[in-house]
């Protein structure tokens, strides 16, 4: 790839994005523009899945809504995505966690706390 | 009928603008456009142009007659790339010699880019006119064929210009009214919405778009 278009894909890169894998719970701050307002809205959920590099690169967010599984995808750098939190780090065993989407209730959300992982192994150690 | 640029297609990739929204973009290069030949309508060539030249070449490659036009008109280098734009009046013509660059675009313009399309070889109906084709199953066996090309007796020919497999791409195409997202001095780069014809590294000539009007600081 030329160098420039190195360079330009460089500049919008945002360094701020907080290091997430599949997995882990988080909130995603976006802006939502409404006429001449804007103001932010929060999706929070699991991450189930991280695609493409550099500019391009993406996540897929799924959180159950009203009973209902709802699935929205970011791209990393888009300035839309106002902030990242990182609410809890889950351990799992797929880079795509697109078995959650034939789950009901309960368990349809459930990951296993990577924390308590770690307490566990030290207790039986 | 202004002046325009040559340029080298480098790639795309993407813009997100201030709103957030996401633009695709082609970046091509133009740093080096210098102005050779200058013609005016008062003298002997009857109208009012410039010949633009891009990209450098090795003395060794020119014959001495383009050298010589190359010298006369104040070159810096031989260019690989000569192309001719009309223009309105002869006192808008700009000094021989003088260097264009992505100044000559602010952002915001709308531009037409001109190049040579990608080569798809020999190619069917279905590729080349974007015929239906046929069934695929149940015992046909047209699949992607033409079909009929004519009538019987009356007219008892095939009409000219009858839509039939041949050599695709490479022919000169103009995409009209592509916006200028960012004009680059410092990399000599002009970013344009969208895609252009050809593969990276051909040569496409940007010029101002011929059906929009251009912004009013230009």
């Amino acid at each position: 790839m030329s160098s420039v278009i190195t360079k330009i894909e460089s500049e919008q890169l945002k360094s701020d994005r907080p290091d997430f894998r599949v997995g882990d719970s988080i909130k995603v701050h976006t802006r939502v523009i409404e006429g001449d307002k804007e103001r932010i809205q929060l999706f929070a959920g699991i991450v189930i899945a991280r695609k493409g590099s550099g500019l391009n690169q993406a996540f897929t967010v799924r959180k159950i809504s009203y009973g209902e599984g709802v699935e929205r995808v970011f791209p990393l750098h888009s300035p839309r995505v106002a902030k990242i939190e990182v609410v809890k780090h889950g351990k799992v065993r797929r880079n795509r966690l697109h078995y959650l989407r034939g789950r009901l209730g309960k368990e349809a959300m459930s990951v296993k706390d990577l924390s308590q992982q770690g307490e566990a192994a030290a207790a039986s150690a | 009928m202004s002046l325009g640029l040559i340029g080298k297609k480098l790639g795309m990739t993407q813009i997100y603008k201030a709103d957030g929204s996401a633009v695709a973009v082609t970046v091509i290069s133009v740093a080096g456009n210098q102005v050779l030949q200058v013609k005016k309508s008062a003298e002997k060539d009857g109208y009012s142009a410039v010949q633009v030249g891009f990209d450098d070449q090795k003395e060794k490659r020119m014959n001495k007659a383009q050298l010589g036009h190359f010298k006369k008109w104040g070159a810096e280098a031989p260019k690989r790339k000569i192309v001719e734009f009309r223009v309105a009046g002869d006192d808008q013509l700009p000094q021989a010699g003088a260097k264009l660059g992505p100044e000559a675009f602010v952002a915001g313009a709308p531009v037409d880019v001109i190049g040579v399309t990608k080569g798809k070889g020999f190619q069917g109906v279905v590729k080349r006119h974007n015929f239906a084709g046929q069934p695929a199953a149940h015992g046909h066996m047209m699949h992607r064929r033409t079909g009929s090309i004519g009538c019987r007796l009356t007219p008892g020919l095939v009409w000219k210009n009858q839509k039939m497999p041949g050599h695709m791409g490479v022919v000169r195409r103009t995409v009209q009214n592509l916006e200028i997202v960012q004009s680059r001095p410092e990399e000599g780069v002009l970013l344009v919405s969208g895609s252009v014809p050809g593969n990276k590294g051909t040569y496409v000539i940007i010029r101002a778009a011929k059906k929009k009007a251009q912004p009013e600081n230009k």
